[in-house]
């Protein structure tokens, strides 16, 4: 039942673009795309919920002439990931009603309708699929039809850039799975996707599967050394399609190693501690990077990195626990994952779709030429602040949650045993994250939200219903994960039984491991506090208004307001070793110099400084094989000629020929 | 109680410089003196800037409710709790530089952005420090980790809690605004970072902003205590005056600490700050040594 919903859900996502297609269907293309994506999440959503009620996990098998059977089922870790990918599907559908209307962008409308639904089509195929080769053509379709929504408006240089090394990072990965899959075929004796039973493998062999995993899902997710297509292909997509991105697209890369390690009864417990290692540097090197961009929407996408990273703790501590089979560690740490999951894919797309909010009617991204906003956009200014306290991971909403879990797995490592003192170093970096992430939410919040208008754009307005309503959607989700987090535990258990089910809790549930009824009666009783005492404290009759006060400036300016990158200058200066900005300022010569400009901008440094470098080194390493590029037609028949008589030559008994002439 | 540490604290430094000083109970004064003002609010603000000092006032209360005070246990105390604790701070953080950017003045700019840096580093000092006690006394909540009974002080505990507590004293000096890190007397000037932060808020605003700091350096200061003496006697009564003195005496090394040390330049700030953190976190390895 639930499989054929999600079946179901599925066409309905890769037929939803089609009727824009067809001639003198305009203007209702893009309404008959959204009804059918919204039947498609509604099914989706449908379908996945009734894994968690009904106790059956169909499997469902058909014949693939080619390679044999193909298997496609449905249980908890599918359906908790295929969850956020028909919400964010189909509010990003609504959304893209007010965002990119077909009138507005006749160009490239259709096509982003088209690819929107084969992405989360293909999405759905990846998580249903228990078969390694429909795993991987619903990983293609899913990373094929996000170039195309990339590239959405492909008129503009820069996006075609961010494509194309989008487009190159993504086969890497897909390279790197196809062989992960054949050997896996190799070993196993068939591309299913099932659990081994015993351990029959060499340890070299796990390591090479470790190694390739990581680098085919880690391009995908973005961990820290393989992010260096993300920033710019999010920051360039409209924002629905980034939101989708960030949000969901990233966690096929999440739900890929999740799955790939539920396939092993035994665990090396290195893997867990290079995971966790891998985390720290993507949570802190991402948010780093993230407080110095200038752009808002590249400034989330660093923050997905940041995101991921947690995520990565999470699992580590999981498989720390597989490791030393302590069911504690598992369950706090594939919680936190799992939980880190829905919470990043509902505030990024949220934050997403609020920066996008602001763009469509400011049309810049620039934080530093915003401010203000919070009075003539209140709502998505409201919005912003909830995505942003929790994205922080702060208190009342569900950030904190997912990170306690974290938290808490890691304290359990630090008070059991000894020997995993580097492990214990997650904590303090996770303050630093946490901390971090502040600071950057602060800059950009105060910088686009409040304060006075840094450019006279006095025509700025809330933007229409149909964008509002799913940034309050996904708003209260947020919220209500936060205040009630207990009600999502029973999920939560049940993925975490199905990914590791030889494990023996023993009475241990999340709800005794975590202290979440307590967590929940405090963020109320916060709340509660907050509003009554504000409301009895802050008497707007008692107060006057008057401008604010500048040591007695006659007439501040907006420009004197202090900009979001001298906010974050100072954590920049402090961490150049890492993030090497780049400044060019302005030498000033005269007495009385002439208006100058200023500009720093930290670039993308894996890509800036190691693999561009690189591979110009690798040109110019085969640059003497330049000699024989001329473009001639003519040199290239000689070329093929050589060939041929060498070819011809190497056949050539030349033994027999000798022997011959000389016995005549 | 909380206000009377600035009391303290001023009177302190009040006879170091040879005055006498304003009265103990001045901040009292002050702070009902400023319930019952008017305030001006700054045309550029929203309502973040009104619920700013408020939302701070009611993290750090609850913050507060989960320390154990003196012999008391905790009101609320439960597995991860020192997790919330901190994580409460980060809020108050949030709105409070929120809040102080709504005026759009460089100024109140310049002490959030600063506050914010700062925070980056204190925040991992105070976490190496939990996780050392947290190793230390094998429980996960605040009230039995900083209660826990210590039958012996052996050189083996005694080492670590002292660099703990180093650390932690810069810590507390650092998120209370004291001096090395900051200056709370100069009002106005460049070289701030709390006052500068709350330079447009007046009257009750002012006075629940002023009453939750004085909040956080005195549970922070609780926190602390508990790591210096960690021992109690069976009477409850005795307990709670040792609790008392010991408060008056930290607040005194507060004022002797802001008497006899300038403040630090901006740029060195951080070195201090991660020396807090190499304290705590070298207390951690003793521990797990």
């Amino acid at each position: 039942m639930s499989l054929l919903l999600i079946c179901t859900a599925m066409v309905f996502a890769v037929i939803s673009g089609f009727p824009g297609l067809l001639p003198y269907s305009s203007k209702w293309g893009q309404k008959i795309a959204f009804a059918l994506m919204s039947v498609s999440a509604v099914t989706g959503l449908l379908g996945s919920g009734l894994v968690f009620f009904l106790n059956s996990n169909p499997t469902f098998t058909f014949p693939w002439p080619a390679v044999g059977n193909c298997i496609i089922g449905v249980d908890e870790l599918s359906a908790f990931f295929l969850i956020p990918v028909f919400l964010i599907g189909g509010l990003g559908s609504l959304y893209g009603l007010g965002y990119w209307p077909q009138d507005k962008h006749p160009s490239n409308s259709r096509k982003l309708l088209l690819f929107w639904g084969w992405m989360v089509g293909g999405m759905a195929l990846l998580l249903v699929s228990r078969d390694a080769l429909a795993f991987l053509l619903g990983w293609e379709l899913m990373a094929l039809s996000a170039f195309f929504l990339v590239t959405t408006e492909d008129n503009h240089l820069e996006n075609r850039k961010a494509g194309w090394i989008y487009l190159i990072s993504t086969h890497l990965g897909t390279l790197s799975l196809l062989a992960l899959f054949s050997l896996w075929r190799w070993k196993s004796g068939s591309f299913a996707l099932q659990p081994i039973t015993e351990n029959s493998i060499s340890v070299a062999l796990m390591n090479v599967f470790f190694l390739l995993a990581i680098i085919g899902f880690g391009l995908k997710a973005g961990i820290m050394p393989f992010h260096f297509w993300l920033p710019a292909a999010h920051a360039t997509a409209p924002s629905h399609v980034s939101a989708i991105l960030s949000g969901v697209v990233l966690k096929m890369g999440i739900y890929g190693l999740v799955r790939w390690f539920s396939l092993f009864p035994e665990i090396p417990h290195v893997w867990g501690t290079i995971i966790i290692i891998l985390g720290l540097i993507s949570g802190l090197a991402g948010v780093l990077f993230a407080i110095g961009q200038h752009d808002i929407k590249r400034l989330l996408a660093y923050h997905s990195i940041e995101n991921i990273g947690i995520i990565l703790m999470g699992l580590g501590i999981a498989l720390l626990g597989k490791s030393f089979d302590k069911p504690v560690l598992v369950l706090l740490g594939m919680s936190g994952c799992l939980l880190h999951v829905w919470n990043h894919s509902l505030f990024k797309s949220l934050l997403f779709l609020c920066a996008g909010s602001v763009v469509h009617n400011t049309q810049t991204r620039q934080i530093d030429q915003l401010g203000g906003l919070a009075k003539s956009m209140p709502l998505t200014a409201a919005m912003f602040l909830i995505g942003a306290v929790a994205i922080c991971g702060l208190p009342p909403l569900n950030g904190f949650i997912s990170e306690l879990f974290v938290y808490l797995g890691f304290l359990r490592i630090v008070a059991d045993g000894s020997h995993l003192l580097t492990v214990a170093l997650g904590i303090p970096a996770l303050a630093a994250i946490g901390a971090f992430a502040v600071s950057c939410f602060v800059k950009v919040y105060g910088a686009v939200f409040l304060g006075l208008p840094r450019h006279n754009h006095s025509n700025h307005q809330e933007s229409p219903l149909f964008m509002t309503v799913p940034m309050m959607i996904l708003a209260g989700i947020c919220v209500a994960i936060g205040i009630a987090p207990m009600l999502f535990t029973p999920v939560l258990s049940r993925v975490v039984a199905i990914w590791n089910p030889s494990m023996q809790l023993g009475g241990i549930s999340l709800n005794t491991a975590a202290p979440l009824l307590q967590i929940s009666l405090i963020s109320i009783a916060l709340i509660v506090g907050v509003l009554i005492t504000g409301l009895v404290a802050v008497d707007k009759k008692r107060a006057r208004y008057a401008v604010t006060w500048d040591c007695g400036y006659a007439k501040p300016d907006s420009r004197m307001q202090y900009t979001a990158s001298s906010f974050a200058q100072s954590i920049v200066c402090l961490f150049s070793w890492v993030l090497r900005p780049r400044e060019h300022n302005p030498h000033l010569k005269e007495y009385f110099p002439k208006s100058q400009k200023m500009k720093s901008h930290i670039d993308e440094i894996v890509l800036s400084r190691v693999l561009v470098p690189a591979s110009n080194t690798f040109v110019r390493l085969c640059r003497f094989f330049h000699r024989f590029q001329h473009g001639l037609i003519q040199h290239y028949i000689l070329y093929i000629l050589i060939t041929l008589f060498l070819m011809i030559c190497i056949q050539m008994p030349f033994k027999e020929l000798i022997y011959q002439w000389f016995r005549n | 109680m909380p206000p009377l540490l600035f009391g303290v604290i001023n009177k302190t430094k009040a006879w170091f410089a040879g005055r006498t000083g304003m009265p103990l109970l001045q901040p009292y004064y002050d702070i009902i003196k400023l319930m019952r003002k008017g305030m001006v609010i700054s045309d550029t603000t929203t309502w973040i800037f009104r619920f700013g000092p408020v939302i701070t006032l009611m993290t750090v209360f609850i913050a507060g409710l989960l320390v154990p005070m003196g012999s008391f246990d905790a009101p609320f105390s439960f597995t991860g709790d020192l997790i919330l604790f901190t994580y409460l701070f980060g809020l108050s953080r949030f709105f409070t530089t929120a809040s102080a950017l709504d005026t759009g003045s460089s100024f109140e700019g310049m002490g959030s952005s600063r506050e914010v840096t700062f925070a980056a580093f204190s925040e991992p000092a105070l976490f190496f420090a939990f996780a050392a006690l947290v190793k230390m006394s094998g429980s996960f909540s605040l009230s039995s980790m900083l209660h826990s009974p210590l039958e012996e002080l052996s050189i083996d505990i005694a080492a670590p809690l002292v660099l703990l507590a180093i650390g932690l004293y810069i810590v507390m000096l650092a998120e209370s605004c004291r001096i090395p890190v900051d200056d709370p007397n100069t009002h106005l000037e460049l070289t701030m970072i709390h006052e500068a932060m709350v330079l447009d808020h007046s009257g009750p605003l002012f006075g629940i902003i002023s009453y939750a700091s004085a909040l956080k350096l005195f549970i922070l200061g609780t926190v602390l205590l508990h790591v210096i003496f960690p021992f109690r006697i069976s009477i409850s009564w005795v307990n709670w005056l040792l609790y008392i003195l010991e408060m008056l005496v930290l607040a005194v090394s507060i004022g002797v600490v802001e008497s006899v040390m300038a403040r630090l330049q901006m740029k060195h700030v951080p070195y201090l700050l991660i020396s807090a953190i190499l304290f705590c976190a070298f207390g951690f390895v003793l521990i797990f040594r």
